[in-house]
């Protein structure tokens, strides 16, 4: 079939959408969605500016169809604030100025966000291989690592 | 037509969210090898899609444009990394590179698969990117052949007719070709016990972890197989005796013809092939 109709659930909400099979993710989540937090950095898969977490692992978005995450559960930027107060590692960001103009941002997060899921105490070499996949333009990652290890010691 | 030739931004939002990159296509997902057999022989033009971490970047730039795509995702059979009987290291085609990482008994027997397998790319990539996908896209800067050749190991391939067996030196048949043909699917890869083998693996890469310039694999045990990648279509198999010098002899025999890019000539490519070869072959040597 070239259109299916496949259900995700996203951020903990289930949504129900009829997709080409050829749409990427990432267009399907921006575009479909109305998600746009998470970025189209090359769509190459070499930038990480479109990664999400797909069943609980992170993914390039733009590596992978929507209609292969047809009952997947996925979480995207939007997720992580939670009443309005922000998410540990984002507050950490905000903190240590790990952003400048921003764009990979929304990437960085959830690969720190996947890294600390599974290693609440990473050293810095590990933080360095964890967004490994993420390029950054702006800060030469300094604060980036330092705001990843700030979130740890408050996650 | 282009959509600013429509002029509102009502025309310029909905050409936009219907952009897409890829060329229409046909998805199904199977529910067991049987029936993604029975898809895959249905159709010339079908592909199997496993983590899609080469095949989904190939469909953007539509240098195939297959009618269907047989997504592996529900395969189950094709996930697990075991341990046969006769002590040889089962990895089912669909395993992750991070399953590879993870997996006790790679650890335990083959250590090399879980070290190779951790600079591939980054971990977004090696939650996808499976075992199969590696070998079987064989770009021939992937990390994947060399290793498998140099360690022996045996490639099983399913169609319609049953299954047959491939050493791992006989299923990379060029860029980007393997023995797997139409109609067929490789379930699985075996790499032999151990049995006081040591395995190394070193590669000049571009920038930390990336695109190999060139890399070497290689398996001591009594003698060295050496698999040299990135210098030619497919892994260049060289067997030695361990010592440095005769290592380096052997790859100075194979008389190498590397290609020139923008990331090496091909005359530092054979320079490389042959020190990386002593190295491979010393690590081997001192984890045997």
């Amino acid at each position: 079939m070239r259109e299916k109709t496949i259900k995700v659930e996203v951020n903990g909400d289930l949504y129900e959408r009829e997709v080409e099979s050829r749409r990427l993710l990432v267009h399907f989540i921006r575009d479909d969605l109305e998600l746009t937090g998470t970025h189209i950095g090359c769509d190459t898969g070499n930038c990480g500016a479109c990664t999400v977490l797909y069943n609980g692992d992170a993914i390039k978005s733009c590596m992978m169809l929507a209609v292969q995450a047809d009952g997947a559960s996925i979480d995207t930027v939007e997720g992580l604030a939670r009443d309005g107060e922000l998410h540990p590692i984002q507050q950490a960001f905000s903190e240590t100025h790990a952003l400048q103009c921003g764009y990979c941002t929304p990437g960085m997060l959830m690969s720190a966000k996947y890294l600390l899921d599974s290693n609440p105490n990473p050293s810095e070499p590990e933080i360095r291989k964890a967004i490994q996949g993420n390029i950054c333009r702006c800060t030469g990652y300094v604060n980036i690592v330092e705001a990843i290890q700030r979130a740890a010691g408050h996650d | 037509m282009h959509p600013v030739t429509h002029g509102s931004a009502e025309h310029g939002r909905a050409w936009f969210n219907h952009a897409v990159l890829l060329s229409e296509v046909e998805y199904a997902r199977p529910a067991s090898v049987d029936e993604a057999l029975v898809l895959l022989a249905g159709d010339d033009n079908a592909r199997a899609l496993a983590g899609g971490q080469t095949l989904i970047n190939v469909l953007k730039q539509r240098l195939v444009s297959p009618d269907l795509l047989v997504d592996l995702a529900e395969l189950e059979e094709l996930t697990p990394i075991t341990v046969a009987e006769d002590g040889s290291l089962e990895l089912g085609a669909m395993a992750t590179l991070s399953d590879l990482i993870a997996s006790a008994e790679v650890q335990e027997r083959r250590p090399i698969l879980a070290e190779v397998a951790s600079s591939v790319a980054d971990v977004q990539v090696r939650n996808r990117g499976t075992v199969g996908g590696n070998v079987c896209s064989n770009d021939p800067t992937n990390h994947l052949p060399p290793l498998m050749v140099a360690a022996g190991a045996t490639m099983t391939i399913a169609s319609a007719a049953g299954t047959r067996t491939v050493p791992a030196e006989d299923f990379f048949l060029g860029v980007y070709m393997t023995a797997v043909g139409p109609g067929e699917l490789l379930t699985g890869v075996s790499i032999p016990a151990a049995g006081g083998t040591g395995d190394g693996f070193f590669s000049v890469t571009v920038g930390n972890e990336g695109t190999g310039i060139v890399n070497v694999a290689a398996t001591v045990n009594g003698e060295a197989r050496i698999a040299i990648g990135c210098v030619s279509s497919l892994p260049v198999l060289v067997t030695s005796r361990p010592d440095d010098e005769s290592v380096r002899e052997a790859v100075r025999a194979a008389d190498l013809d590397p290609p020139s890019d923008v990331h090496g000539s091909g005359e530092y490519r054979r320079h490389l092939a042959e020190v990386l070869a002593v190295r491979a072959v010393g690590y081997a040597r001192s984890s045997g």
